[in-house]
């Protein structure tokens, strides 16, 4: 064997000329190599801090959430997640003592600004909680809230609209025959992907997670994360996950957050195979928090 | 310290002790070819058996801790390190028993003059592993880096080797079988430190998170030079 290849080396294939197979199925590649800084941002953080009254709860937190990307926002109770994508929809404004300094740019302007249209921004960027909250009304009016709100539908437009924001949250088929029913008599899966359907038939830019499933059985769950690979096509997602597990399984980019300051923010795969931080390390292997 | 940490401690200790039954099985192994022992190479090639149960009971452990735990991170590369360090230490362990094999038929043959490279390629190749076992240990990095590098040296040794075989040949046609015998041993602390340098190179992706397998020649020369080290 060897003896031929030395006899014949021009017969050798040079191993840049070897080209490999072509794999079939698309490579999930979730963040690893890509070019973070080339991706365009669909919301770019700057210096925030958050303060409830006088104490302060997030300091300099400093983030590119990129479009059409997962962002899993992860790290121990109290650590600011939370509060961190509250203030990107400034639904902390409901509350009297609680304020933002610094920016959050989105679609070129900074939404911290009192020029803010709330309504508008808040129905671009859309929010799901920890616990579904459906309105007390049926399914289909669940969904036509949000849509009678921004815009003046004809019956069938917005039977249309509620229509494709129920199959788009992979739930009409589960509920196209109990379209009157009360929405919170669906399964708390169900419940949660109708909050999702009733935040996207808005038409949102953003769609902002916190503990989507912390309240959700497995089976459930994982119909929601199924929905969050298939709603990062046309949404840009934010999620706030306890669960390392779902970060780890439906995310593209990790933040890790301490003690109010962004830790580190990585592609997923790093962060779970060989985060460069230490605390990230140790918090993600179950070593404190 | 939580459950998972105990369990990975646990399992370190495993590895290490089936490190350690493997380097001294092969150091008696060693023995067996230079006494011309019979009974030494029984004996390894008993022990050989005890190893294949421990490594099936380690690949046991690992994978409940995956099942269970899900490890993430560093964890997570300890896992899937000692999950292939593992198997190359049964690996070396059936060589070790192949060695201890020739021994036996060895002992059966006429004497024949072991060329003066046979020790000192079996020292090197236990001191390989004995290095490669001691990064493990200590999760170094630079003690791994070492075994690498000491890799070519003994690919070196192994081509003079058996140069001086084909010497031996020329000079005692008559006791082919028991020369025979010798290239395959030969052939064996190679390829054993070929698997003592895997050891190395999971220790490194275990410690600085990067693989450094395959790293390819770019020219055709090199290629040729690179696909000569194995033969």
């Amino acid at each position: 064997m060897v003896g031929t290849i030395v006899d014949e080396p021009t017969q050798m294939q040079s191993p840049a000329t070897v080209v490999p197979p072509r794999l079939e199925v698309a490579e999930d590649r979730r963040g690893a190599g890509e070019d973070f800084a080339a991706l365009p941002n669909e919301i770019a953080v700057r210096g925030l801090d958050f303060f409830y009254g006088k104490e302060q709860a997030l300091f300099a937190n400093t983030i590119d959430i990129k479009k059409n990307r997962v962002t899993a926002v992860i790290g121990p109770s109290g650590c600011g997640k939370s509060t961190h994508i509250r203030a990107y929809n400034r639904i902390f404004n409901l509350y009297r003592d609680q304020k933002a300094k610094g920016e959050i740019l989105f679609d070129g302007a900074n939404v911290l600004s009192s020029q803010t249209d709330l309504l508008d921004l808040r129905r671009r960027i859309g929010m799901i909680f920890q616990k579904p909250s459906p309105f007390p009304m049926t399914v289909f009016d669940n969904v036509a809230y949000g849509l009678r709100q921004h815009y003046r539908l004809s019956r069938s437009d917005l039977s249309n609209r509620v229509e494709d924001a129920l199959k788009r949250s992979a739930i009409w088929d589960e509920v196209k025959h109990k379209l009157g029913e009360p929405g919170n008599a669906l399964s708390g899966g169900q419940q949660q992907r109708l909050c999702i359907a009733r935040a996207i038939a808005a038409e949102p830019d953003v769609l902002l997670m916190d503990e989507p499933c912390s309240a959700i059985d497995p089976v459930g769950t994982a119909k929601i994360e199924e929905l969050i690979l298939t709603l990062k096509s046309k949404y840009t997602i934010v999620l706030v996950t306890h669960n390392m597990q779902q970060a780890a399984r439906v995310s593209d980019y990790t933040a890790f957050f301490f003690q109010g300051r962004i830790v580190e923010l990585g592609p997923t795969t790093k962060i779970f195979s060989n985060p460069a931080e230490k605390q990230t390390e140790e918090y993600i292997t179950g070593r404190f928090g | 310290m939580t459950h998972l940490q105990r369990e990975i401690e646990r399992l370190k200790r495993k590895i290490l002790a089936l490190g350690a039954v493997v380097e001294d099985n092969l150091r008696l192994a060693f023995q067996a070819i230079e006494a011309r022992d019979a009974d030494k190479g029984h004996r390894v090639m008993v022990t050989d058996i005890l190893i294949d149960d421990q490594e099936v009971e380690v690949e046991e452990e690992c994978l409940k801790i995956l099942a269970l735990y899900q490890p993430v991170a560093g964890d997570l590369r300890f896992l899937v390190a000692v999950i292939k360090i593992n198997s190359e230490l049964e690996r070396i362990g059936d060589l070790a028993a192949n060695i201890g094999e020739r021994a036996i038929s060895l002992a059966q043959e006429h004497p024949v003059p072991a060329p003066g490279g046979f020790a000192v390629m079996a020292e090197r190749t236990g001191a390989i592993l004995e290095k490669a076992l001691d990064a493990l240990v200590r999760q170094d990095a630079a003690t791994a880096r070492l075994v690498l590098a000491a890799d070519d040296e003994i690919d070196a040794l192994y081509r003079g080797l058996i140069e001086d075989l084909k010497e031996i040949i020329r000079t005692y046609p008559e006791h082919l079988d028991a020369i025979v015998l010798l290239f395959h041993v030969a052939r064996y602390l190679e390829r054993l430190a070929d698997h003592a340098t895997n050891i190395a190179e999971d220790v490194l992706y275990m410690v600085e998170g990067e693989i450094h397998r395959h790293e390819m020649p770019n020219t055709p020369a090199e290629l040729f030079r690179w696909d000569e080290r194995g033969m």
